[in-house]
């Protein structure tokens, strides 16, 4: 449950809002607002994860502080997207863990790390870990298949599931039966919203960040992010293919899928992380929460080191240095997806419920609008 | 930021072609085209910055002629359809001559607008309702002037806030150079024209009591705390020559909660049509359903400034409460008129009285908000019209009401070059006026939405121009 104080606050802000209207043309927030006259907790959390953040509405708003109505929407949302995070995610014991994203995500990564490393030498022995390994099945001769494999994919699972339920409780908390939530039709609407970041584009001219200029940038970066990992992931789909209905064992030659999926992805991921965190670094903290930007670069961060040290290891992978990059980049990579469903990833799934909540709100609104006729 | 390093700067005294003195839509219209004119400018606003651009930043869209529909407009809006419109609201009281250029040079404005940084609010998704003859900012009247300034200021104009236009020289009719106080001490600034863009003096409580006396006390003033008119009445005591009745404002009624100051368009009540109006006797005054309340609302301003301590009490029932749009105060609650009466602090049994009266009086109808339906009430005094429904559903609820003062009628007199006008008949020849401290030239009374933007606009480029002319032939 979102503090009382939080919730009044936003609650108080939209009623502002809600009697202005200027902002309709930015997002789909403020056109979701006025479908409301009254804000209950749920409609708060709605449409604060529909909030992208873009910061048009602050610098936009003759009521920003230091006006006596003290209107600023962006930092208000992001405080309770914070809260959405922590109050959604199961088990409920481990909610604690979104309010001190940079400790959770350094202690988890480095134990992570700390651990293979410590495995491997145990298991294997200085000699393996610090030796040259050449041709098919060189990584699997430092840290043997099966145990990369079944680690990842229970993690991933654990991940999933975890995420899945905080997007059914999500759903049916905001969005009444969870039946009349599944529908294509606001799937593939809030698919498209999502992929094309359409709501940080601030009806046009892009973000108002990391200041009050408008500036693509945040959305370009966040694509490269978003579009990298995706790659990434499919490198590592590839990859899994091949040795599975292929028996094709990595490491692949450069210009295989895999490698090339893999190493575009990481380059992006480099770039638009390191881009993300410059805007933050530059970003006006007035409109944002200290607990949210937290969350932001114990994300940014970590995945900026999965992409460096992926990369690393494929620039060092016939040397001795190899089986040292391996086993710390498979640390990373624990530890990015033991916090997935802990750290700003989660975003993913709150946002993606509140554009299908929105899809479908638009279609019920478009069809009264037919029913009114001259309306 | 830049404009912290200027605000400690010292205002530079002298070398300007320009001065315009204002930091609102008609200033900075005036800077822009005269800096692209090719003129030196220095643009001084009296507010800081956070609070820059005076009521331009509480308007929300501009009414312009066009000939065909656009991507914001639904369809053309001619020159004759504006000054019908105007002739309507002003009763006449309006020059042609200066209204007609007005509504000329406002033709196809929204595209000059975004060539300088205006962004159009579109129709999302068709979800939003278009207007077809006003086009909307995106974002509202604070981004129109963000993009202005951003634009100003690439240009070259050279922007200081907190800095106030005080005493003017001017010889026969010559703008010399004016004080200009900023941050407790004075320079005196010299330059070849002068653009005179400072709005009213709706701000300004002791001028308002010369004519109201005690009652503009209880006025609240919708926006900026910064008209106060100074430069407004500099001119009028250099022989600028008057327009418009000093006595009249432009107000509405408010939520008596409301801020003193910039409260702007949220503390509106759209309620009024669909209950009654008391004042602190408990007793009606006015007709609440004499005409649908985009055409009525803004007489209430008036009327509640004419009643006992400027307070009346807008009084509804539960059936109501969906039929206007959502207020920023929460209403006044209670389960019966008694219980009402005592939290509004009202009298009970004349509240009582006043309402039970009314309901007797209601004749049976067919309720139609979107028409000027026939519910109405039978040898009531005064009547209501339209929409008189029996308050009988309770819980019962309240908003105290204000006059809300939006702007001033009383300006400057100019020509069809923005030039000032003195009593004497002849023109200033180089101070320029534009904006709300010359709008009653056009607009003696009444209002017509987004007229206000477009005059500032439209003489604000005006004024830039003819600055610009005087001071580089």
């Amino acid at each position: 449950m979102p503090s009382p104080e939080r919730l009044n606050e936003a609650g108080r802000l939209m009623q502002i809002c809600n009697a202005c209207r200027y902002c309709s043309g930015y997002c789909a927030v403020f056109p979701a607002m006025e479908r409301r006259r009254t804000f209950t907790k749920q409609d708060l959390v709605y449409l604060s994860n529909l909030c992208f953040d873009c910061r048009a509405c602050l610098y936009a708003c003759q009521y920003a502080p230091p006006h006596e109505f003290g209107v600023n929407v962006p930092k208000a949302f992001a405080e309770l997207r914070v809260d959405t995070y922590s109050d959604y995610t199961w088990p409920r014991i481990l909610s604690g863990l979104f309010r001190h994203s940079r400790l959770t995500v350094g202690l988890t990564t480095a134990l992570c790390v700390a651990l293979v490393l410590l495995l491997t030498l145990t298991f294997q022995g200085p000699s393996v870990l610090f030796a040259a390994h050449l041709g098919s099945g060189a990584f699997y001769a430092v840290v043997p298949f099966a145990a990369m494999a079944l680690v990842a994919s229970a993690m991933m699972l654990y991940g999933f599931l975890v995420l899945l339920a905080g997007f059914v409780n999500f759903l049916r908390d905001t969005g009444g039966r969870l039946r009349e939530v599944i529908s294509p039709a606001a799937f593939v609407r809030a698919a498209q919203d999502a992929f094309g970041l359409v709501y940080m584009k601030g009806g046009g001219a892009g973000c108002n960040y990391p200041d009050e200029e408008f500036s693509h940038k945040r959305r370009w970066y966040h694509h490269l992010v978003f579009y990298g990992f995706l790659l990434d992931l499919a490198a590592t789909t590839v990859a899994a293919s091949y040795h599975h209905f292929l028996d094709w064992v990595a490491p692949y030659p450069i210009w295989s899928a895999p490698v090339v999926l893999g190493t575009v992805g990481g380059v992006m991921l480099l770039i638009g992380t390191v881009g993300l965190l410059f805007l933050k670094a530059r970003s006006d903290k007035e409109a944002s929460d200290r607990q949210m930007l937290d969350l932001d670069v114990a994300f940014l961060v970590l995945l900026f080191l999965t992409s460096l040290t992926g990369l690393l290891l494929l620039a060092f992978r016939e040397t001795p240095a190899m089986g040292t990059l391996l086993a710390v980049h498979l640390g990373v990579v624990a530890g990015l997806f033991l916090t997935l469903p802990y750290g700003k990833f989660a975003h993913v799934v709150y946002r993606y419920a509140a554009l299908v909540q929105n899809a479908i709100e638009e279609r019920q609104e478009a069809g009264q609008d037919t029913a009114d006729g001259s309306s | 930021m830049s404009s912290t390093v200027e605000r400690n700067c010292a205002i530079p005294s002298g070398d300007f072609d320009v001065l315009v003195a204002g930091g609102g839509n008609a200033a900075l219209c005036a800077a822009i085209t005269a800096r692209l004119a090719g003129a030196k400018v220095l643009l001084l606003e009296i507010a800081p910055e956070h609070l820059r651009a005076g009521n331009s930043r509480h308007t929300r869209n501009l009414r312009y002629m066009h000939n065909r529909a656009n991507d914001f407009l639904t369809g053309a809006y001619s020159e004759e359809e504006f000054w019908n419109d105007l002739m309507r609201v002003t009763g006449g009281e309006t020059n042609e001559e200066l209204a007609r250029l007005t509504i000329r040079e406002s033709e196809d404005l929204g595209e000059w607008m975004a060539e300088h940084g205006v962004r159009w609010q579109p129709s999302l998704r068709g979800t939003l309702q278009l207007s077809r003859t006003n086009a909307f900012f995106l974002g509202g009247g604070k981004a129109l002037v963000n993009a202005y300034y951003k634009t100003a200021r690439s240009l070259g104009v050279e922007i200081f806030y907190e800095s106030e236009v005080c005493d003017l020289s001017i010889q026969d009719g010559v703008f010399q150079s004016a004080m200009v106080r900023s941050n407790g001490t004075s320079t005196e600034v010299t330059a070849k024209a002068l653009v005179a863009a400072s709005g009213g003096f709706e701000a300004n409580i002791p001028w308002l009591k010369e004519y109201w006396g005690e009652a503009a006390e209880n006025f609240i003033i919708r926006g900026t705390p910064y008209n106060r008119g100074g430069l407004l009445r500099e001119l009028l005591d250099h022989g600028a020559r008057p327009v418009g009745n000093p006595r009249e404002f432009h107000a509405i009624a408010l939520d008596a909660r409301a801020p003193k100051f910039d409260g702007g368009i949220v503390t509106r009540l759209d309620c009024i049509p669909f209950g009654i109006v008391v004042d602190k006797h408990a007793q009606r005054f006015y007709d609440e359903g004499e005409d649908f309340w985009p055409k009525r609302y803004a007489i209430w301003g008036g009327l509640i400034a004419h009643q006992p301590d400027q307070i009346a009490y807008c009084i509804v029932d539960a059936k109501c409460m969906e039929l206007f749009l959502p207020s920023v105060f929460p209403p006044i609650e209670g389960g019966s008129i008694r219980e009402l009466a005592v939290a509004l602090k009202l009298d009970p049994a004349a509240l009582e009285e006043t309402v039970l009266a009314f309901n007797r009086a209601v004749q049976v109808g067919t309720f139609d908000p979107s028409s000027l339906d026939d519910c109405q009430t039978n040898q009531l005094d005064p009547p209501k019209t339209h929409w008189a429904r029996a308050i009988v559903d309770s819980p019962f609820y309240a908003y105290p009401l204000r006059p809300g003062i939006t702007f001033t009628y009383l300006g400057v007199s100019v020509g069809e070059r923005a030039q000032v006008l003195l009593k004497d008949g002849r023109s200033t020849k180089n101070i320029f006026a534009a904006g709300e401290i010359m709008a009653g030239n056009i607009l003696g009374r009444g209002y017509l939405a987004g007229l206000g933007m477009t005059i500032g606009t439209v003489f604000g480029r005006i004024a830039g121009r003819e600055a610009a002319r005087h001071a580089l032939t």
